[in-house]
């Protein structure tokens, strides 16, 4: 990655904190949505379609919960990381190292 | 406020992809011509700390929690569009991975949060910013414009579940309201110290409209 601004670093790090150690104290209570859904009857409406690799912020196979939290937490966050930077870097036409693809130039092409 | 699978009727979910769908392709041109190279590091830094923030569930009031969207700080730092794209990729990462949100519905999720919240939020911060063109604007914009920006994600969503049965709207609309008034509070606090901390010393993190809208 290229020089980032001091700010945007102490951002970066807050994230990691924040999905490492104050992820697993997260309140369990329900959402607003969810909270809806539960008062008027239609949360068991909710179904599954596909099989997650980490359903519900839990790394399956850690049995202490809090860690496995922060193990989803910390994933997250990278592969979230990575994937927003690859598509920025895809949108202006950049390869992922930092520089022009050659004749990638054409904006608008997407 | 992911809707899971289940909620949503085929009709209004296949609705919601749609023009979810044409407001992120115009979102991808837009973002293509705005967004500056030295931005794209940043761009991935804040969609991490949505990730990451949106993991933490803080009690609000009755039995009841609520998260950061993020969507306005993404806005107010990197521009509506770069945001609807940022809420975008993380609402799918967390469909796909986490299982928080469903995947029929992962269009609605990307309309409400990435796409009317983001942009009914901006609009309002703007309204402030021109008021009012200093740093106390932008602050004062970022805090109403977040509140804004769940209050109106919540409506879409309370309108998207009644057109799929799940409750007249006259029940689901004031219950949605209920807890998002509150949650929009969370919001627009957590929202505001950030954009607080990023602006103290330059102001130059703020995105410039530059007369382009």
């Amino acid at each position: 990655m290229r020089m980032m601004r001091k700010e945007i670093w102490v951002l970066l790090i807050l994230s990691v904190v924040i999905a490492l150690v104050v992820s697993p104290f997260a309140s369990s209570l329900p959402d607003g949505l969810e909270r809806v859904a539960e008062d008027h009857g239609f949360i068991d409406k909710a179904t599954e379609l596909i099989n997650s690799p980490i359903p519900d912020y839990v790394f399956p196979g850690i049995t202490n919960e809090k860690v496995a939290t922060s193990a989803a937490g910390i994933i997250g966050t990278l592969l979230t990381l990575a994937v927003a930077y690859g598509i920025g870097c895809l949108l202006k036409g950049r390869d992922v190292q930092g520089s022009k693809t050659s004749q990638e130039q054409k904006h608008g092409n997407r | 406020m992911h809707i899971p699978d289940g909620l949503l009727d085929p009709k209004t979910f296949g609705t919601a992809w749609a023009l979810g769908g044409i407001a992120v392709g115009y979102a991808v041109t837009k973002t293509n011509k705005e967004l500056q190279e030295r931005q794209i590091p940043f761009m991935g830094v804040m969609a991490a700390f949505i990730f990451a923030a949106q993991m933490i569930n803080i009690p609000i009031a009755g039995g009841t929690s609520g998260h950061l969207l993020g969507g306005m700080l993404a806005a107010v730092l990197l521009g509506p569009w770069s945001a609807a794209i940022i809420i975008t990729t993380v609402l799918a990462l967390q469909a796909f991975i986490f299982l928080d949100g469903g995947i029929t519905v992962l269009g609605a999720n990307i309309l409400n949060m990435a796409v009317i919240g983001v942009l009914s939020g901006y609009g309002v911060y703007l309204l402030f910013r021109n008021l009012w063109p200093n740093r106390t604007g932008v602050l004062v914009g970022t805090f109403v414009g977040s509140w804004v920006s769940v209050v109106m994600a919540a409506i879409a969503c309370s309108l998207e579940l009644s057109f799929s049965g799940m409750g007249a709207l006259s029940i689901v609309l004031p219950a949605m309201l209920t807890w998002h008034v509150i949650i929009g509070l969370l919001e627009a606090v957590i929202t505001t110290v950030v954009v607080a901390y990023l602006t103290q010393v330059r102001p130059d993190l703020v995105h410039q409209a530059a007369g382009s809208r």
